[in-house]
């Protein structure tokens, strides 16, 4: 086995509340290699917050704890504020979920990609000007050339996020973190995104971590997967063998899918143990 | 129960005229459960705030229990056909408590017996008199959803339009949502139309389904069709084909 990416050993996440310490990770390893790594779970099962505790985006009071997050053996928790800048962005990204919400309503997709790759690269306005058309290629975007004069009201959900990772994409990252990209997406335009970050992956040798709440979706698309509940992780599979999961957590999220091959009355639900969240959690590291 | 007839949909005027829904038709049965399904912008949602009454540039002829469907809705309409909005969390007045919510609506449709619904509604969508005061910020997306769903549920429809009811929450509460709309439907005797862009759950809810593309309905199927995945229109099949 080549040496991880990424290790990440024992991460805790912490919210102060009135309630007391609210605990949204709890002890959390893995380790990332030149794979495609799904993190599933359901909402407010900690998986959105590993991923944002990766690149320490947790502003306070939130609190992120770990033994270690080492990127090539180097611990990112030790690194200061201004040293994390040139991690973010340069050596670990982030795809956010909704376009809508990530790109700047005011400025035209063009400068936003031009401002993004001065942002890393010394370069002159007209080479940063050509990279960018390059980027919006290699997304797959036609008539790339009005896309850069646009803004970003005028693309569709499918572009803005194909805008999103060409974004990403510049600094040439070498591990993407992707938090629901296509979650806001039709299932039609959900699989060209798919099939871009997989190319993408592929080519470059990026270490992807996907997060998503749809299993079929993780299951089909990553080699890897971590499922997350309350804060821990109850089990680690190969994305294609999640069929024969095991853990009964993972078992009940399958089961509660409505399926067209096998129609029935009622669906199974989801009956919740609370002995769940009270396993250690499992390692993911290798 | 429901007749739409070359239905057309427009919003904007002149040159920024969009057709939304272009020459649609269709009918549901009584008791029957119809479902839409398409991408984003097919109109499929179009077609649903048309019946309601939420679009008003529309041409064509809409029929509701054989009354047929004017410019102007009247009450009693309102008391025939009730929505379900996508998103629990926007559909919610955030400053109502769940008894406001409830009881405004028991009382704008001219109940007297306010208290005692109240009560009834809450227990029917499998909340409990606990969550009678609570405010929307107090609850989770499942249990907003049941709260559209008893809302909608008031005035004793015959008719709900369900957009999407599922789309913003979890697989494990979706299966409990839909599992409480297929309790109500049989108990109560509803008819549904069902929009949503997932094959699988408008294959597990609905008896037949309406394929949308670009404002239009490309197909209309029964589920056993969709099932042995028979589609015979080439997007619906391709359709099919990225939802497995």
């Amino acid at each position: 086995m080549m040496e991880p990416l990424l290790d990440v050993e024992d991460l805790w996440v912490r919210f102060p509340s009135r309630q007391g310490i609210f605990d949204a990770v709890r002890g959390v390893s893995f380790s990332l290699g030149r794979e495609r790594l799904g993190i599933v779970g359901e909402s407010g099962s900690g998986k959105s917050m590993t991923g944002r505790a990766i690149l320490r985006l947790i502003r306070p009071p939130g609190i992120v704890e770990a033994k270690q997050i080492g990127l090539h053996g180097v611990d990112l928790m030790k690194k200061t504020e201004k040293e994390m800048r040139s991690v973010r962005g340069q050596k670990i990204s982030m795809v956010m979920q909704d376009p809508k919400f990530s790109l700047n309503p005011v400025m035209t997709i063009g400068d936003q990609i031009i401002e993004a790759y001065r942002q890393h690269n010394p370069a002159s306005k007209a080479e940063a000007h050509a990279k960018a058309l390059e980027m919006l290629e290699a997304v797959s975007i036609r008539d790339s050339a009005r896309v850069m004069r646009a803004y970003p009201h005028e693309m569709s959900g499918g572009m803005g996020q194909r805008i999103m990772i060409a974004m990403m994409l510049i600094p040439n990252p070498e591990i993407l973190i992707a938090d629901e990209p296509t979650s806001a997406l039709d299932v039609s335009v959900q699989r060209q995104v798919l099939d871009i970050m997989d190319k993408l992956v592929k080519e470059r040798g990026m270490g992807l971590i996907f997060i998503s709440h749809d299993l079929n979706l993780v299951a089909d698309f990553c080699d890897r997967v971590l499922i997350m509940y309350a804060g821990r992780i109850v089990e680690i599979c190969e994305a294609d063998k999640l069929a024969q999961a095991k853990h009964p957590y993972t078992r009940g999220l399958l089961n509660s899918l409505p399926r067209l091959d096998a129609p029935r009355d009622h669906l199974e639900v989801l009956q919740r143990d609370p002995a769940w969240s009270e396993a250690p959690s499992v390692s993911g590291r290798v | 129960m429901l007749k739409i007839d070359k239905l057309n949909v427009w919003f904007g005027a002149g040159r920024d005229r969009v057709d939304a829904v272009k020459q649609a038709s269709f009918e549901v049965a009584s008791g029957e459960s119809f479902g839409l399904v398409g991408e984003s912008g097919s109109g499929k949602s179009t077609i649903l705030r048309a019946i309601s009454g939420l679009a008003p540039l529309w041409s064509g002829a809409m029929a509701v229990d054989g009354q047929t469907l004017g410019k102007i809705r009247q009450r009693s309409f309102y008391k025939t056909v009730q929505m379900v909005f996508q998103d629990p969390y926007a559909s919610l007045h955030p400053r109502h408590s769940v008894d406001q919510v409830l009881g405004e609506t028991l009382y704008l449709h001219g109940f007297d017996d306010i208290d005692r619904r109240v009560v009834k509604l809450l227990d029917d969508v499998g909340l409990g008199q606990k969550f009678r005061f609570r405010y929307p910020h107090q609850l989770s997306g499942g249990q907003r959803q049941r709260v559209a769903i008893a809302r909608a549920l008031a005035p004793e429809p015959r008719l709900l339009l369900l957009d999407e009811p599922t789309s913003a929450l979890d697989v494990s509460v979706q299966a409990e949502i839909l599992n409480l709309l297929v309790d109500l439907r049989r108990d109560r005797g509803l008819t549904y139309v069902m929009v949503s862009h997932d094959l699988s759950v408008v294959g597990h809810m609905c008896e037949r389904l309406a394929v949308m593309k670009d404002g239009e309905i490309v197909e209309v199927m029964g589920v056993e069709t969709l099932r042995r995945m028979e589609a015979k229109h080439p997007y619906s099949q391709s359709l099919l084909a990225a939802s497995v």
